[in-house]
């Protein structure tokens, strides 16, 4: 079975919403949506306090070279623009607007349930309608899709990779939408074929899924160069370069990108939300959300519209249970604490995890036993304990030469440290300082 | 026995052509180094520590005899008194400079602020500031996990246990900077160490607007600007909501400080004031 060459750890995979078929979010009466809602620089607003918008406008728009557009997802007024808090607590500009019960779609929208297989744009139309609708990388890191599609000259992509593993235990929002929305997902990829120009799709499924490899593998026989590979469920199979290298036995080199190696990679909520913004002309303005934990009351995956306040979500499920000590945004390996509960959801929240104090509570820090399951775990081949031991001396350039910054802060090393040392910790330390000495010595 | 005597011919051999190698590559690669270096390092207090902005004291001692001159050149841990006697060693005019001290302009401990999260990572402020905002709220607060202490050469910076917040000891601190340059917030600031200790100083950093700031903290500055206006010297800047004091225009005459409707202005090392003790005898008769 095909899998990624080293590392890697069995997390418990807890997938107890596999079977909730993904139900509407109710639209919300206030709702905050912020300015930039992607990796890069900030988009400019094109709207101003006290208009009306409609559903699918654009609110902001693309100032910069890795940028993406903001478009409203609701119809009502601009109350203010001002600065809102995101889940960690720092302030951002966001639209504030109070939202009209029913949803006028702007014009051009195809808001209908049909499905629209003809794809009559040209790869370079494609590529544009991708970037007018603000379509950014629903994996997590919620990189502008389209940048990825402005192939550098030299370079020639030869395979499209959709990434449809879901190794992140508890997160079942794609494979639902893989279970429902597959013919729209077939369409999208190839759509994403047609503006990369090649004939080659590989889809990664884990074998976990039996069902999603059974129905994708059947439906890839109507097409022409799709094929659907089940890997092993191991995480991090679904983290990009890991990815790459089960499905292509091509390794990416340090510093360099996907492309480099012939490859684009997009995850399959990308992969329908492009069917959806070049078929049907839908902007990205709702996600679908896994709601879950062991104590939540009522378990769901919810269609969710961006800027939906994360506290209204929770009540809707049941609301907090009794011993809650943790409530993440996004899976249990890579996700981000919430520290603010009022915040509202942006593009990229594919999931709302509520653990217990039992279960999120960290183990108690002990000294470092040189055991090595830390570098026996590393999926890039890194040394976690010895760069930890650089950065908690405060050596960045030391951890420079380590290669701290092929860290994928995948987790591996603090699941497996057997003392609970804080790896990941101060690995992403080591990342942003060595960040910051690259960013001072360029300017030099 | 002539094994002895060989052995000890052929060491003593060695030794004299070594020894001639040795002494004309000495000749041919000597460094002709300024003795005067050796001196001043001497003088200055051999603490490494990089407050002056050089790798060490040697670093620097370099620096001021290769230039010839003392601007810009402080030694922050001898103070005046080491400079002074560079500068006479050297026949220089050492730059009047005051004694500086480290402060710490965050008030915000758990006196004053509501915890709303409980932060478990690694111990380290620079996680702490990539992660979250702070336990009470304030993105711009101190984080008190103690990066700063753990990088204080003079183990002049304690953990208050009633604040949560770093303490000070004036005493031991030499104004290296160090802290300053650790703390990810920016909350801690090299000033003037002012007569008899003296200081007036703005305890917040925050640039947010008023009613935001004041939800997260009590003591928080809320850019209100009545200090400004109170005081007689041009020492106080607001900008983005929040007021700073200039130390070098402060004549510390303490207007400001009952001016301030938050308390976000401290003074400290004044003697008590005569007017409060009599309102407290007041209350208590």
């Amino acid at each position: 079975m095909r899998t990624f060459r080293k590392g890697g750890v069995h997390p418990q995979e807890n997938k107890l919403t596999n079977d909730c078929i993904i139900e509407n979010f109710p639209l919300p009466n206030k709702a905050v949506v912020f300015v930039s809602q992607h990796l890069g620089s900030p988009s400019l607003p094109v709207v101003k306090k006290g208009d009306r918008v409609r559903t699918g406008q654009l609110l902001a728009k693309i100032d910069g070279f890795i940028c993406a557009n903001t478009h409203s997802p609701y119809t009502g007024t601009i109350s203010k623009i001002d600065l809102a808090e995101d889940f960690t607590g720092y302030k951002k500009m966001a639209f504030y607007i109070d939202v009209e019960e029913n949803d006028e779609w702007e014009e051009g929208i195809d808001n209908s349930e049909d499905l629209v297989e003809q794809i009559k744009l040209s790869s370079e139309e494609i590529i544009e309608k991708i970037k007018q609708m603000g379509i950014v990388g629903l994996g997590g890191a919620a990189f502008p899709t389209h940048v990825k599609y402005m192939i550098p000259e030299g370079k020639k992509a030869e395979y499209l990779i959709v990434n449809a593993v879901e190794c992140e235990p508890y997160l079942t929002s794609d494979y639902r939408l893989m279970q429902e929305k597959i013919k729209e997902c077939f369409i999208g990829i190839e759509i994403l074929k047609k503006a990369l120009k090649v004939d080659k799709a590989l889809i990664g499924i884990e074998k976990n899924k039996p069902d999603a490899i059974n129905s994708f593998t059947l439906m890839a026989k109507n097409y022409k160069g799709i094929e659907v590979v089940g890997l092993k469920t191991k995480y991090p199979q679904g983290a990009e370069k890991q990815l790459i290298y089960a499905l292509t036995k091509r390794e990416v080199p340090s510093g360099k990108l996907p492309i480099d190696v012939g490859c684009v990679v997009n995850n399959i909520g990308t992969v329908q939300a492009v069917y959806s913004a070049v078929q049907k002309n839908q902007p990205l303005i709702s996600n679908v959300l896994t709601l879950t934990g062991k104590n939540v009351k009522q378990r769901k995956n919810l269609l969710v519209r961006v800027g939906t306040p994360i506290n209204s979500i929770i009540e809707y499920c049941g609301g907090l249970p009794e011993d809650t000590g943790k409530i993440i945004s996004g899976g249990p390996m890579m996700g981000k604490a919430i520290t603010e509960l009022s915040a509202p959801t942006v593009k990229t929240t594919s999931s709302i995890l509520i653990m217990s104090k039992k279960e999120s509570s960290r183990k108690e820090e002990t000294p470092c036993l040189r055991c090595g399951k830390c570098i026996d775990a590393c999926p890039m081949g890194l040394e976690p304990v010895h760069i930890a031991q650089l950065a908690e001396n405060r050596l960045w350039e030391e951890t420079e030469k380590n290669a701290a910054m092929d860290c994928i802060e995948c987790g591996c090393c603090l699941f497996t440290c057997p003392a609970g040392r804080p790896l990941l910790d101060l690995l992403r330390i080591s990342k942003n300082q060595v960040a910051t000495l690259r960013r001072q010595r360029a300017q030099r | 026995m002539s094994i002895i005597f060989y052995s000890v011919l052929v060491l003593v051999l060695t030794g004299v052509i070594a020894a001639v190698i040795l002494f004309f590559v000495a000749k041919k690669f000597n460094v002709i180094e300024d003795p005067r270096i050796d001196v001043v390092c001497e003088i200055l207090p051999g603490a490494n520590c990089g407050g002056c902005g050089f790798a060490g004291c040697r670093a620097l001692a370099e620096k001021i005899v290769n230039d010839n001159s003392l601007d810009n050149l402080f030694c922050p841990v001898g103070g005046k008194d080491i400079m002074q006697q560079v500068a006479s060693y050297m026949n220089l005019e050492a730059e009047e400079t005051q004694p500086k001290v480290a402060v710490v302009r965050c008030f915000g401990g758990k006196e004053n602020t509501k915890q709303r999260v409980r932060y478990e990572g690694v111990r380290d402020c620079l996680y702490a500031d990539m992660t979250f905002s702070s336990e009470g709220g304030c993105p711009n607060a101190c984080l008190a996990l103690g990066s700063c202490v753990k990088v204080c050469p003079f183990d002049a910076i304690r953990m208050d246990e009633t604040t949560s917040l770093p303490k000070i000891d004036e005493d031991k601190c030499v104004a290296c900077g160090i802290c300053e340059k650790t703390c990810p917030r920016k909350v801690i600031e090299i000033r003037n160490k002012g007569i008899k200790n003296r200081k007036v100083f703005v305890g917040c950093v925050n640039k947010e607007k008023g009613a935001l700031a004041k939800k997260n903290c009590e003591v928080s500055c809320i850019g209100c600007g009545k200090c400004q206006k109170a005081c007689s010297f041009d020492a106080i800047v607001v900008e983005n909501n929040l007021a700073y004091i200039d130390y070098n225009k402060c004549k510390l005459c303490r207007k400001c400080v009952n001016e301030c409707p938050t308390g976000a202005i401290k003074e400290m090392n004044f003697p008590p004031k005569k007017e409060n003790t009599q309102v407290e005898i007041k209350e208590i008769a």
